[in-house]
């Protein structure tokens, strides 16, 4: 299993970890669902920076809110992408899941990225794949990610996440 | 109407990630989905007959868990139904 992106998606990914530090940022990673010589490769096209709802304790929680994830959702498919995987960053913390990420996950299939945070600057960032088939036998296991030169030349990133977030 | 179907959910619906229905409620769009896709109805529902805790039910921009009268809300043809599983975690 791997996950693939640009390394303008990584590093924007890693920046808003920094830029929220000390708190946890999140947000959505669309773009494809990819079966290579049987490999499964998620492929990402673009990061959609989320708010944060756990204000309550945004230092250690995350929490997408439905809402903003359905027109995240609705506007990816209208532009040919989709939900692929997400990503939260660690203040202070290993970029490892914790009980409460797995409690919480849910999207089989996805990706599942944390960036370590480390006194403000990004440091370890690991990507986990929720595989399994139903919430009883799910499971998260290590993958690869693998960061190419450039974004999809034939590929424009739109404003959408000011947008859904409005 | 159109409910959208998460990646999560399609090998449930035979890959397709959207489903169209004909009904005249939230209620009877979700039980045609079940009805036509069997296995669906154990992911979103607890053995009980709750809608799960995580998965959250979107009629168009509003969740269906807040609309005065829940699943027995109306619908029409343009409708879209959304089933969202929930994004959180922690450190
Ligand atoms: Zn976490």
């Amino acid at each position: 299993m791997t996950l693939r992106l640009s390394v303008q998606v990584y590093d924007a990914l890693r920046q808003h970890g920094e830029e929220t530090y000390p708190h946890e940022c999140c947000g959505v990673l669309l773009g494809h669902f990819l079966e290579e010589a049987g490999r499964a490769v998620n492929a990402v096209e673009e990061a959609v920076r989320a708010g944060n709802t756990r204000t309550d304790s945004a230092h250690n929680r995350y929490n997408i809110a439905p809402q903003e994830l359905v027109k995240i959702q609705r506007a990816a498919r209208e532009r040919g992408v989709e939900i692929v995987g997400f990503y939260h960053s660690h203040p202070d913390h290993p970029a490892q899941w914790s009980p409460t990420d797995f409690a919480e996950a849910h999207w089989i299939g996805c990706s599942y990225v944390i960036t370590a945070v480390e006194e403000g600057a990004a440091r370890v960032t690991n990507s986990f794949r929720l595989a399994g088939t139903r919430e009883e036998d799910k499971a998260f296991e290590d993958e690869a990610i693998e960061v190419t030169g450039q974004l999809d030349p034939g590929y424009e990133p739109s404003p959408m996440g000011d947008a859904a977030r409005k | 109407m159109k409910i959208e179907i998460p990646y999560p959910l399609r090998p449930y619906t035979g890959n397709q990630s959207a489903v169209n229905v004909e009904a005249g409620t939230v209620a009877e769009a979700v039980s045609g989905l079940t009805s036509r896709y069997p296995d669906f109805q154990k992911h979103l529902y607890t053995p009980d007959g709750k809608l799960r805790s995580f998965v959250n039910l979107y009629l168009n921009d509003e969740d269906v868990r807040y609309l005065p009268e829940r699943e027995g809300t109306a619908v029409n043809e343009q409708d879209t139904l959304s089933i969202i599983p929930s994004i959180a975690g922690g450190d």
